[in-house]
């Protein structure tokens, strides 16, 4: 009886220290921690400077840009994950729309046909990507640089260079669900906001918790283990090319309906700030880990530091030098905690 | 049907072309139940080759395969598993950055819930992993959602062996598993074969080091420029020595 009442506090004081440390370093282990902690110190300085950068009205017009590169951030997560990277999803952005409208408002089709006719020429987009980096191994990032200049050519030489009006699309149905607004409150909400989070969720339970996300991270962590296995590493590939190039168009069409306007120069250098906001989120560059929750963080840091440094006063000309450090100094902080894991077990 | 007479594997006059080079020439090779065949070679004999022909990884250009009597037509690794052998690669057999339990299932997910996205079902493959660490010995203090680039090398050997005893493969083939392991790691691996036979599963042991290899086998076949020169030697009865010069063709000389 003395003895384990003896024994009793030390087996608590022991077993205590070990608990919390363990509960830290599970947190520091996650790839979202870094950025999840640069949000936070972000909201908090720009909000300290000026108190505006909260407000209804601002919160509501960042969300609103944010989304239509979040959108294409989110399906780049998947593709980069599974080890490969899309470089013409800026020129689909801004291809896309031009098709839709110009299909549109030429009469041929309504609408709605025409927005799938849209997507459609993406999809093909994609495959064609899928099709040369996986038939021909050929890496992507040749195969859609040259896509890149593909189907921008395209855009440029179908418009003759001109924006195509898009003024028709306030009455249909098809611009309500995609654009529409609502106020919850004071804060306006933008039809695309609800279908970021929506996808957001259905992406992120892909990528965690379904055979095929398996399957992703297996394609990118360890390509031959993986076909090895019978995974499909090609499929899944072409599949994500295919989704990568739909969600640009997808973006670019909300886009072209908000700002009343389709211009086959949109999206130019989009690819390499949705890439951006990937690997700030945690994903990694050569695959096997990708995280969506990392992916929306790191969309709203780029998105935020945009609006913030003007905010605070600071010339929007410099942002581009805050993305840079930004990147360096998350690629700094993701390689020292990836070391400092493998050093821990 | 199969009796107990039937070999496990028949290859029979096995050709293999990549272009002009001629890896495999009319090769001929038996396993039978509950063996463990050592397959030995210098760098270019063709033992890759015929592994990779056996698990389905290339076509071959003529030829049979015999799997328990049945003729097989294997078009690819999925295949070669669906038929009962289990393919371990020294370095490609599974995905650091994903759990051991989802390593163990990679490619035969268990599923749960409606078709839509197949959804993994994680605590039944937990579980499953959990017991099977337990079987192969390295269960102490290491959870099944562990990532498995955080394990040794021999502690991934006995993974991928754990996974193939699982599916319950007739035929594990073993491509170098000796390869950068420690002394303890390499005799860990040697005991998960000698288990793999006595629980019935015959193995195909591929090893530069032939010591290993004569550790652990019931027979040796040695290739040379693509062909088998020698498919039945025992432990017993050879000498290392003996292995060696049929390996390097010094048998010839003498």
């Amino acid at each position: 009886m003395t003895d384990q009442k003896t024994d009793a506090p030390s087996v608590v004081s022991s077993a205590a220290p070990p608990a919390s440390p363990g509960l830290v370093r599970l947190l520091i282990a996650k790839p979202e921690f870094g950025p999840l902690i640069l949000l936070v110190v972000m909201l908090v300085v720009f909000t300290s400077i000026n108190p505006a950068f909260l407000s209804l009205t601002n919160i509501s017009n960042a969300l609103t840009f944010t989304v239509e590169l979040g959108l294409i951030a989110l399906a780049m997560t998947l593709l980069m994950t599974a080890g490969e990277f899309d470089l013409s999803v800026g020129s689909v952005f801004g291809f896309a729309p031009v098709v839709m409208w110009t299909i549109f408002n030429t009469g041929a089709m309504p609408l709605f046909p025409a927005f799938l006719c849209a997507l459609l020429v993406a999809i093909f987009i994609g495959f064609v990507n899928g099709v040369f980096v996986t038939r021909l191994a050929i890496p992507s990032f040749l195969v859609t640089l040259g896509m890149l200049l593909v189907v921008r050519g395209s855009a440029l030489w179908l418009t003759s260079g001109f924006p195509q009006r898009t003024w028709d699309a306030g009455e249909q149905w098809l611009a309500a669900l995609l654009v529409g607004d609502f106020y919850i409150g004071g804060l306006r909400i933008y039809m695309s906001l609800i279908w970021f989070i929506l996808i957001a969720l259905i992406f992120h339970f892909l990528l965690t918790q379904s055979r095929f996300g398996n399957w992703i991270q297996a394609t990118g962590g360890n390509p031959s283990a993986a076909k090895n296995r019978g995974v499909p590493t090609k499929r899944v590939k072409m599949i994500l090319f295919m989704l990568c190039s739909a969600m640009a168009a997808f973006a670019g069409i909300i886009s072209s309906i908000r700002v009343s306007a389709a211009n086959p120069n949109s999206g130019m250098g989009y690819e390499l700030e949705v890439i951006a906001m990937v690997v700030i989120g945690g994903t990694v560059l050569t695959g096997g880990r990708g995280t969506i929750i990392g992916t929306v963080l790191g969309v709203l840091i780029l998105r935020l530091m945009r609006n913030g440094i003007v905010l605070i006063g600071v010339p929007g000309l410099a942002y581009n030098i805050f993305v840079g450090a930004i990147i360096l100094g998350m690629m700094a902080l993701h390689s020292a905690l990836e070391k400092r894991n493998n050093e821990g077990v | 049907m199969s009796t107990d007479a039937t070999p496990l594997v028949e290859m029979r006059n096995i050709e293999k072309f990549y272009g002009r080079i001629h890896a495999l020439k009319n090769v001929n090779l038996t396993i039978r139940r509950g063996e463990i065949v050592g397959l030995l070679g210098d760098n270019g004999a063709g033992k890759s080759t015929l592994i990779k022909v056996l698990s389905g990884a290339v076509p071959y250009t003529s030829g049979q395969i015999f799997f328990d009597g049945r003729e097989l037509n294997l078009r690819s690794t999925n295949d070669a598993i669906d038929a009962g052998i289990e393919t371990i690669y020294q370095d490609s057999a599974l995905v650091p950055q994903l759990s051991i339990a989802r390593n163990l299932f990679l490619g035969r997910e268990l599923v749960k819930g409606p078709k839509v996205f197949d959804m993994l079902d994680n605590d039944r493959m937990n579980k499953v992993a959990a017991d099977l660490l337990k079987r192969v010995g390295i269960s102490k203090n290491i959870p099944p959602t562990t990532p498995i680039g955080s394990l040794s090398g021999g502690e991934r050997q006995a993974v991928a062996i754990a996974r193939a005893m699982y599916f319950d493969s007739d035929l594990i083939v073993l491509d170098e598993p000796t390869n950068n392991l420690g002394v303890a790691e390499t005799q860990g691996v040697l005991r998960f074969v000698r288990e793999a036979r006595d629980t019935g599963h015959s193995c195909i042991f591929i090893a530069h080091n032939i010591h290993h290899v004569f550790q652990v086998v019931d027979r040796m076949v040695v290739m040379r420029q693509g062909m088998v020169a020698a498919d039945d030697l025992s432990p017993k009865t050879s000498s290392i020595q003996d292995v060696e010069d049929i390996i390097t063709g010094e048998h010839l000389a003498a």
